[in-house]
């Protein structure tokens, strides 16, 4: 694989000088390449299990109540001391976590759609396993080395943006693993080497770098980090009073926003949030309260200050959540789940076709659950990604994407 | 120009991939399997020791072991009770007396608000120590002197009384703006009996500032000040950086430090944070060149792993406790699982989700006496599961109490998967990101001879030609924190204070003691290998050089210049990244 990505970074890096271009220079090329603004894909990793049921509420099944006699979510309620601890219907059936509320608007205005009963066909339960079935796009497969939104990528003659793929965060997330350029950063200020003179001899020097992947590494740094000159150390205030919560996430999607607003040709970006493996005392006294609670409040609020914060960037960008696999239907001896295996996965976006519950409900009866204790899955993650990829992204071959699967759209874009 | 200058600082430290030698650094696929075969010279294999066993060599080390002789070197290393431990490591970790705390003496020498609530209604005794016991009591009529304004209450942190009504304003004005010493000297001018209420009122800035200027008894008290809960977490990550880099038995922390990532636990998990001391000191670190079993034993019986994988809180659905209540708990899996899949089989060690419920089973009742009084493991029958079981195709058989759980950790500790798992980890650490399938299967089989010895597993591969060949030299990349302690080790540093170093090692991208899944860290090169972590690795490089790091000298500042950071320069190096 080194080789080959080597190849490709020579390659592209036949583009004469640009790391010494004045930027303004760099961004004027790449932006030359395509008339019209670039399309988005955003994708948010939840780390840790999301318990699916009780963030999209199948409040309309009755099975629910009876396998979660102290953690499920109450059923809709107009009553104004019922009300916060109720789900927030959607369609008579589902409804969503009562934390998620600012979230509701957007559904209602039909810029989010959600997908349920959905994920990894993988039998696993392992969280490693399974994120990285997920990262990589080929569940089952353990030899793939690189990730699906590497691959998703669109194969372009010529430059390339050294920013075109970016993670918010300390490590390159395996989704994005590869042979096209993708760059992990936590910060945009924290990217740079605080001494000119000192970076100029690192960049010369990891250009000779002996070690393939070093080289290749470090040549997309350097490129990146004169790329992101520009908007590095200006004051960034949100659009429309946007208000990101406190914390990891949040700061996360906040830069993502700016990067996407400063037009240095993100095509990709990755942010994850962890801690939703709750295995004890998932809810608090009340379903508003507790780590489910508060964490679906960071959360929401986090996309909900993305989407006001984009404004009418939305019209470009599509935000696509994940969670490795779901929780047991039933809820174990800690008023807690254990590891489980269907889920739900959110859409929002200009384009996303939403106010919808998509995907095929299959039930929580005994009979119905994956073998015996799970939500069964009737929508492989890869159909809601592919179609993603080959209508949002525009690339319009999904073989070297998710390979040996062939993704069936359900018409969300 | 400049590049010779830096590598001259590459090779000075210790960097022996100059291009002179550059035969042996270039590499071929690292999946060639030729390249295992091709042996280093006697100097490079020194190199590979000190790179490999280590935290990275210190100017000399190399001259030391030749000296020694590599062979008798290695075999010191692999019996550390036998190695004279560093005086001067002694020394630094004395201040650090959690470190040598159980679990239940911390919860109340550091306690957290509610602990200290806990001591005022009597359900707590107040620590022994007299000198405790008074800022304990201090802590809490500040806390009832703010009760008594009625202001809710609610916020545990007592008000601070202004700098201002303290003291005058020519020493405010030192403690708050002056130069670390000015700071320094003002603090002490102050009668001893309204130092503490100064450091409450100087605030999180001034106080950080005094710190760096303080002498380890007064930096002491400036933690406590900060919140006395904060000081264990800090001693625990402020000591692993000093035995990493201080150490004598350097091969011993390098597999503390792996064997406490195969084993993770998350220090922020509630009660988790007092039990990681005990658990790294008397479960891992005592365990590490021993038999496989013990160490197993150690980890499912400390309260630290049974907190963090929530086992305390698993009873068995037929349990006595449970029976005829209603809302009573019932079976968590979590632990079976991570015992299954990343402790000993593997993923792909040949288990199903039915022996992941039977050994959740089993372990029912093995639970924690009080765990936010920093209690200790016991087991509890009337939370367990007495029926038979069947783990692994063994049946165990109903009534076994506590020993079901024992018979689990019997079964798996010596199964053939178990082996293969644990050498091929070990050999990914110590020999190539892709090991060669062959040292595997000889670290297993010798895992297998010797019913799991940590210790000749380590001997096989360090006997193995793989380890000692073209292939493995020089192929891994630092993780974040073999990088911070190599280059404090290659500069020679003096480390006065250790938790700047351990922030930096977070900003690489390894929050010490903080890996919240239990897989732990990668053990991958690829994992590390990533824009962001490589420009903290260039910005660290260059103030650690520089003496910009707080708490850490190093002489190589005197001879760099702003415009040409050499020796920043070669610790930023491609080549100083790699072991």
């Amino acid at each position: 694989m080194s080789t080959r990505r080597v190849f490709l970074r020579n390659s592209s890096l036949a583009m004469v000088g640009v790391g010494s271009a004045p930027v303004w220079l760099q961004r004027a090329l790449y932006a030359s390449d395509s008339p019209a603004r670039k399309k988005v894909l955003v994708a948010i990793f939840q780390r840790g299990a999301a318990d699916g049921l009780n963030v999209v509420v199948p409040h309309g099944e009755k099975a629910y109540y009876s396998l979660r006699p102290t953690i499920a979510i109450p059923r809709p309620s107009t009553a104004s001391d019922k009300r916060e601890d109720a789900a927030l219907d959607l369609d008579g059936f589902f409804g969503l976590h009562p934390s998620l509320a600012p979230l509701k608007p957007l559904y209602d205005q039909r810029h989010l759609a959600i997908v349920d009963a959905a994920g990894s066909p993988d039998p696993t339960r392992s969280h490693f396993d399974a994120q990285d079935y997920m990262e990589s796009g080929t569940p089952g497969r353990k030899a793939t080395s690189d990730g699906w939104m590497n691959r998703a990528l669109p194969k372009v003659q010529g430059k390339v943006s050294p920013v075109r793929a970016i993670s918010l965060g300390p490590v390159l997330p395996r989704a994005m693993r590869g042979d096209e350029p993708a760059i992990a950063l936590q910060s945009i200020d924290g990217f740079q080497v605080r001494n000119a003179e000192a970076a100029h001899q690192f960049e010369e020097m990891y250009s000779h770098a002996k070690d393939p992947l070093l080289r290749a590494t470090g040549r997309e740094t350097f490129e990146a980090v004169s790329m992101l000159q520009s908007i590095r150390n200006q004051p960034y205030t949100p659009a429309a009073g946007a208000n990101y919560p406190r914390g990891r996430f949040g700061e996360s999607l906040r830069q993502i926003a700016q990067l996407i607003k400063s037009d240095v040709g993100v095509e990709m970006a990755f942010a994850d949030i962890g801690g939703w493996d709750h295995h004890v005392n998932e809810l608090g006294a009340r379903a508003s309260e507790g780590q489910l609670a508060n964490l679906l409040r960071e959360y929401g609020q986090a996309l909900s200050a993305f989407w006001t914060d984009m404004g009418d960037r939305m019209q470009d960008v599509v935000v696509v959540t994940m969670s490795e696999f779901g929780r047991t239907a039933r809820e174990n001896g800690n008023r807690g789940t254990d590891h489980g295996h269907a889920n739900s996965m959110f859409l929002m976006g200009g384009a996303v076709k939403g106010g919808k519950v998509y995907g095929h409900w299959p039930g929580l009866e005994k009979e119905q659950l994956y073998e015996g204790r799970d939500l069964a899955l009737t929508t492989d993650f890869r159909d809601v990604l592919g179609e993603l990829v080959a209508r949002h992204t525009g690339t319009p071959s999904l073989k070297g994407v998710f390979p040996g699967y062939d993704p069936k759209f359900l018409g969300l874009v | 120009m400049c590049n010779r200058v830096v590598m001259g600082w590459v090779s000075v430290l210790c960097l022996a991939a100059l291009p002179g030698i550059s035969a042996y650094a270039t590499k071929k696929s690292a999946s060639d399997a030729r390249q295992f075969f091709k042996q280093l010279p006697y100097d490079l294999r020194i190199q590979q020791a000190l790179n490999r066993l280590t935290f990275g060599p210190r100017p000399g080390d190399a001259q030391q072991v030749k000296a020694i002789g590599l062979k008798k070197w290695i075999d010191r290393q692999l019996h550390p009770d036998e190695i004279f431990e560093n005086p001067v490591l002694e020394t630094k970790l004395r201040t650090l007396d959690t470190l040598r705390m159980s679990a239940s003496q911390m919860v109340r020498n550091y306690p957290t608000p509610q602990t200290v609530r806990q001591m005022v209604q009597g359900q707590i005794p107040f620590p022994e120590d007299p000198d405790r016991r008074m800022m304990i009591q201090k802590l809490i009529a500040k806390t009832e002197a703010k009760k008594g304004q009625g202001d809710g209450a609610a916020d545990n942190t007592p008000e601070a009384m202004p700098l201002r009504d303290l003291v005058g304003q020519e020493t405010a004005r030192a403690l708050r703006a002056g130069t670390p010493q000015q700071r320094l000297d003002a603090f002490q001018s102050l009668p001893k009996d309204k130092q503490d209420e100064v450091l409450a009122a100087l605030g999180p800035g001034p106080r950080q500032a005094l710190f760096t200027a303080a002498p380890p008894d007064l930096r002491r008290r400036i933690e406590m000040a900060n919140g006395p809960q904060q000081v264990v977490a800090r001693d625990l990550m402020e000591g692993k950086m000093l035995r990493a880099i201080y150490s004598n038995r350097q091969l011993a922390e390098v597999l503390d430090d792996f064997w406490f990532n195969h084993f993770n636990v998350f220090l922020d998990k509630g009660a988790d944070r007092y039990y990681i001391t005990a658990y790294e000191r008397d479960a891992i670190r005592s365990h590490v060149l021993g038999k496989f079993h013990d160490l197993l034993e150690a980890t499912a019986k400390s309260p630290a792993m049974l907190f963090y994988l929530d086992n305390w809180q698993s009873v068995g659905p037929d349990a006595p406790q449970a029976r005829g209540r209603k809302n009573s708990r019932g079976l968590n899996e979590n632990y079976g699982r991570e015992l299954l899949e990343l402790h000993t089989l593997g993923v792909d060690g040949g288990y199903t989700q039915k022996d992941v419920t039977e050994a959740a089973r089993c372990f029912t009742g093995w639970t924690i006496n009080q765990p936010q009084r920093g209690g200790s493991f016991f087991f509890n029958g009337r939370l367990h599961d007495n029926g038979e079981k069947t783990v692994l195709g063994v049946k165990i058989p109903a009534g076994g109490g506590e020993s079901d759980g024992e018979k689990v950790l019997d079964i798996v500790a010596r199964h053939p998967s178990t082996a293969h798992f644990l050498s091929r980890k070990l050999a990914q650490r110590f020999v190539a990101d892709d090991p060669p399938a062959s040292l595997v299967d000889r670290m297993a089989a010798t895992f297998l001879k010797t019913d799991g010895d940590l210790r000749a597993v380590m001997q096989t591969m360090l006997a193995s030609k793989e380890f000692w060949s073209d292939g493995a030299y020089r192929s891994k990349l630092k993780s974040p924190f073999e990088m911070v302690a190599s280059a404090v080790r290659a500069l020679n540093g003096d480390v006065d204070f250790a938790f700047p170093l351990v922030n930096q090692v977070a900003q690489l991208g390894q929050p010490l003691y903080r890996k919240q899944e239990p897989t732990g860290y990668s053990n991958s090169s690829k994992e590390w290998l990533n824009s962001g972590g490589l420009l903290a690795r260039m910005n660290f490089a260059l103030q650690v050089a520089d003496n910009r790091v707080p708490g850490v000298r190093v002489d190589a500042a005197k001879a760099a210049k702003p415009d040409d950071p050499v020796a920043g320069i070669a610790l930023g190096s491609p080549e100083f990244q790699k072991r």
